[in-house]
């Protein structure tokens, strides 16, 4: 992995995330959310997963984005429109942010000391990728598409429930 | 070894570079030359011979026109607009094999800027992010009509790029790789993917056209009953940018259905000549650009003979009537391919 490759996309990400919370204007926080998407891209290719990488563009940066652009640009949302929460809401936001970081945190403890995986010749590759889901994580990889069959018809329900109106 | 091989991909990536720009170019020349011709006109004929200059004369008119930024538009977004938007329209070009290897000085180069593993795919991630060109500068114009342009064009894209996604794993099924030398190099000697899928190509070349705002799918710009779609603030340049990257789309549009379909740079009784391997490559790379002319004409026929479609039918058309049928398209070919595993 190259170190300088590494170190100006970590650059990237962690200050274009920053951009995201710290930006007043909604559209640039989309803007600014999708760089750090790119960013993140660029880690799993030097990660050398391309397979990966290409989807992260695809469905993040090429899809959802979309939509979240979609929404906030037909709503209009500017700094005048912006509602203001109460305080306590807000001190409630930071508490529960700083937890969730602790608990991601010490999921990780552990990990620097296991050695790292032996990367083969079909890791990262649409080959790779497809064979391990087909496989090993066969059930998992069943489950999540049921899941997401539930979340489209559930989609297609409530669009109709709304014309019948 | 290093540097060599970087100089060569450099080299490359600026011939295919600047051959796209001069193709898009001349591509404007050729919309108005055919159109003449089907309408029974002569067409631009005063800039040099036969009107060959006047692509010309078109960029140097763009350039000398007022540049008109609206006062209450988002000024930053709005002329980083056009820009993504012809970054993205270039951005495809790199995993398209030009041609096969030249041998030169005891060195294979192959003419092509870079072969991914998962080239196909990469080329659904550049053209997913097309749309946001197209967004960003109908958001920026801050005009009601320049936001609704712009959703249209955007919803027209995000809805035929999933039945283009889907014609195109019914080929991938078939070539079993997602490299686009491999796919191309399947190909030699006559064995084109278009006899295989034909009904896919079909499903492709429709979303081609609805990917790249052509008629019949060009509502969003719609310049005879509209005001202008996403782009009515532009003037200048950086509307011609966007019409730019209109025509690059078209030419890589084409390459790809060229590459994919109908063998790329392979051609019949390529091996029966008998010429060197250098002579083999020229000859293919020529045949290749006569592939990407042909569709470019196409795209450029059907202009002229289908008229314009309704909003709601090309909704209707791409969520009822494509998704569905690219959907049988995939099943019928994994039961073929099954049949013939056995």
């Amino acid at each position: 992995m190259n170190p300088i490759a590494f170190l100006i996309l970590s650059v990237l990400t962690i200050s274009s995330a920053l951009m995201v919370v710290f930006s007043k204007n909604p559209i640039y926080s989309v803007l600014w959310l999708i760089i750090c998407f790119f960013s993140i891209t660029g880690h799993y290719i030097l990660l050398d997963a391309h397979f990966l990488a290409v989807v992260n563009l695809i469905v993040y940066a090429g899809a959802i984005m979309v939509l979240f652009l979609f929404v906030i640009m037909l709503l209009n949302l500017n700094k005048e429109t912006e509602p203001h929460k109460p305080m306590i809401l807000k001190a409630a936001a930071v508490l529960s942010g700083c937890l969730l970081m602790i608990v991601l945190a010490a999921s990780l403890q552990g990990y620097a000391q296991q050695p790292p995986a032996i990367i083969t010749e079909e890791f990262g590759t649409a080959k790779g990728v497809g064979k391990v889901l087909f496989t090993d994580f066969l059930l998992p990889f069943e489950v999540a598409s049921i899941l997401f069959i539930t979340a489209i018809v559930g989609s297609v329900i409530l669009g109709k429930k709304h014309v019948n109106d | 070894m290093e540097t060599i091989f970087l100089i060569d991909k450099t080299v490359i990536a600026f011939i295919a570079f600047a051959i796209t720009l001069l193709i898009a170019t001349y591509s404007t020349y050729a919309e108005r030359k055919i159109a003449a011709f089907m309408q029974d006109r002569v067409g631009p004929d005063r800039a040099g011979p036969f009107g060959i200059l006047q692509p010309l004369a078109d960029a140097g008119k763009f350039f000398f026109k007022e540049e008109i930024i609206p006062d209450t538009s988002n000024k930053f977004l709005f002329i980083i607009g056009p820009g993504i938007a012809m970054l993205t329209a270039l951005m495809t070009s790199v995993v398209i094999p030009w041609g096969g290897s030249l041998n030169l000085a005891g060195r294979d180069i192959p003419l092509q800027v870079a072969d991914l593993n998962i080239g196909v795919l990469y080329v659904f991630a550049v053209v997913s992010l097309g749309v946001y060109g197209i967004m960003i500068g109908g958001w920026a114009s801050n005009n009601k009509y320049s936001l609704l342009g712009a959703i249209r064009a955007s919803s027209q894209m995000i809805s035929y790029e999933l039945s283009m996604g889907l014609a195109l794993i019914a080929l991938i099924m078939i070539t079993g790789t997602l490299s686009m030398k491999e796919i191309v190099e399947q190909q030699h000697g006559m064995n084109w993917n278009i006899f295989y899928q034909p009904f896919g190509f079909l499903l492709f070349i429709i979303c081609a056209f609805a990917e790249c705002n052509r008629t019949p799918f060009d509502l969003p710009e719609c310049e005879a009953e509209l005001v202008g779609g996403y782009h009515t603030e532009y003037s200048s340049m950086k509307l011609g940018f966007y019409m730019f990257a209109e025509y690059i789309n078209m030419f890589i549009s084409s390459a790809f259905m060229a590459s994919l379909y109908f063998g790329g740079y392979n051609f019949p009784f390529m091996d029966s000549l008998g010429l060197s391997q250098n002579a083999i490559t020229i000859i293919g790379v020529f045949v290749f650009f006569l592939k990407i002319f042909f569709f470019i004409f196409v795209f450029m026929w059907v202009r002229w003979t289908l008229p314009r479609f309704r909003y709601d039918q090309l909704m209707r058309l791409g969520w009822q009537w494509m998704i569905p049928l690219s959907l049988l398209n995939v099943f019928i070919t994994g039961l073929v391919l099954l049949w013939y595993d056995k």
